[in-house]
């Protein structure tokens, strides 16, 4: 860093690590020195500005670059498909273990506990949901205009599933019906479902959506555009 | 919370969870996506790229042992799919293609309107960093990831992190002077 090699090495030092203090991935220990320089230093507080200029218009790039459409998605899971079967293995680690303890019990034990069943309920969205409370949330970097990320070729359904629906019983569901969420959850808890790969007659497609509201694991099914 | 879920998602799929996986996909697709197109600048590339990307997360759930953080694994991953697609393709391909997008923006009237927006030309000094600098801003800036995990993820040293970062911000400022943008650093 020859520019400011002339100046004081502890300077330089900070300076370097301006970018990531910007970030918000510094350690305690170092943001709390880049804090302490930064108040007493105003050539370096203006070089920070700097670098949380820099910071706005990289995220702000590249939100603008999109989205994937489905036919990654849909390369990805036929790819998969082609693979040979692997045997489910029991997980060794404790998330595992704690997600496979919860997903052997049933509906009826989980009635007998209201804290197994709230955990339960924790785990499938935890599990399954959290990815979209991330991606949308107010503090994320997800843009309003930013293109959404629902693949929109096939024929769709908005499901929530059932409370008492363990891991298991939502993933063989999807399996047997050849299934995939592609979105979700909106609010309400609903997941976009797609259950076709092209777009099907309404007539059929109300007859799937009756054929898989019957399953114990849908609580509540409708069609989607 | 994230890091755990994410963990808990890879021993899933270690397991042959397709659900699993259709959650992390989900989850990480878009980052994944945008980090290997800035990369390829190319979307049909990058597409093909993704999908690659999240098969060998899938093959080697089983070895990832949660020494990094996954969406650090996941990029590293990304990344080496990316260089190896940007090998594939001619070099002097790259050039014009980056010739071309400096020149159009040069002669685009609306951009030459938006250079009042010192954001936009910003934006733009950002397009037109080489790979490795736009790499390394992307990484620390956008995938929020510390020096540790940019130097994983590169397969530099953390001081190597640190100066490349220097210099794709010096750089910056330097196409930002051209633009007539003068910062007054470094």
């Amino acid at each position: 860093m020859n520019a400011t090699n002339n100046e004081a090495p502890e300077r330089s030092e900070i300076e370097g690590l301006l970018p990531w203090h910007a970030a918000g991935t510094l350690s305690r220990r170092d943001a709390q020195r880049v804090e302490e320089a930064l108040a007493r230093d105003p050539e370096l507080a203006r070089r920070y500005a700097l670098a949380r200029e820099e910071l706005a218009e990289t995220i702000h790039l590249n939100e603008t670059l999109g989205a994937p459409s489905a036919r990654a998605m849909e390369a990805l899971f036929a790819k998969i498909d082609a693979e040979p079967a692997r045997r489910q293995a029991t997980s060794s680690d404790f998330g595992g273990r704690f997600s496979d303890f919860l997903a052997n019990l049933s509906p009826r034990t989980l009635a007998w506990s209201a804290s197994a069943a709230a955990l339960a309920i924790l785990l499938q969205a935890g599990l399954i949901a959290d990815f979209a409370l991330k991606q949308n949330a107010p503090g994320g970097y997800e843009t309003a205009s930013a293109p959404s990320t629902a693949p929109g070729v096939g024929a769709f359904t908005l499901i929530r599933f059932a409370p008492q629906a363990s891991f298991d019983d939502i993933n063989k569901f999807l399996q047997a019906n050849k299934l995939s969420i592609v979105a979700g959850p909106v609010p309400g808890g609903l997941y976009k479902v797609r259950v076709a790969a092209s777009a099907l007659p309404k007539a059929e497609l109300g007859d799937i959506v009756k054929k898989l509201g019957q399953d114990k694991v849908v609580g509540f099914i409708v069609t989607a555009e | 919370m994230q890091t755990t879920s994410d963990e808990a998602l890879i021993a899933r799929i270690a397991g042959g969870d397709r659900l699993a996986m259709q959650v992390l996909f989900a989850r990480h697709h878009v980052r994944v996506y945008r980090f290997v197109l800035r990369l390829v600048r190319n979307q049909a590339t990058a597409e093909d790229l993704i999908s690659e990307v999240f098969l060998d997360i899938w093959r080697q759930a089983g070895k990832f042992e949660g020494r990094s953080a996954v969406t650090t694994w996941m990029l590293s991953i990304a990344r080496f799919k990316a260089l190896s697609a940007l090998r594939r393709r001619q070099e002097d391909e790259l050039d014009d293609e980056m010739a071309e997008r400096i020149e159009d923006q040069a002669d685009d009237p609306e951009t030459a309107l938006a250079k009042k927006d010192k954001g936009t030309v910003l934006r733009q000094c950002l397009t037109g960093l080489s790979a490795e600098h736009r790499e390394v801003i992307d990484l620390v800036y956008y995938h929020e990831k510390s020096v540790e995990e940019v130097a994983e993820i590169v397969g530099i040293p953390e001081a190597t992190v640190k100066t490349r970062m220097f210099y794709a911000r010096k750089k910056l400022s330097e196409l930002l002077k051209e633009r007539g943008v003068e910062r007054g650093w470094p």
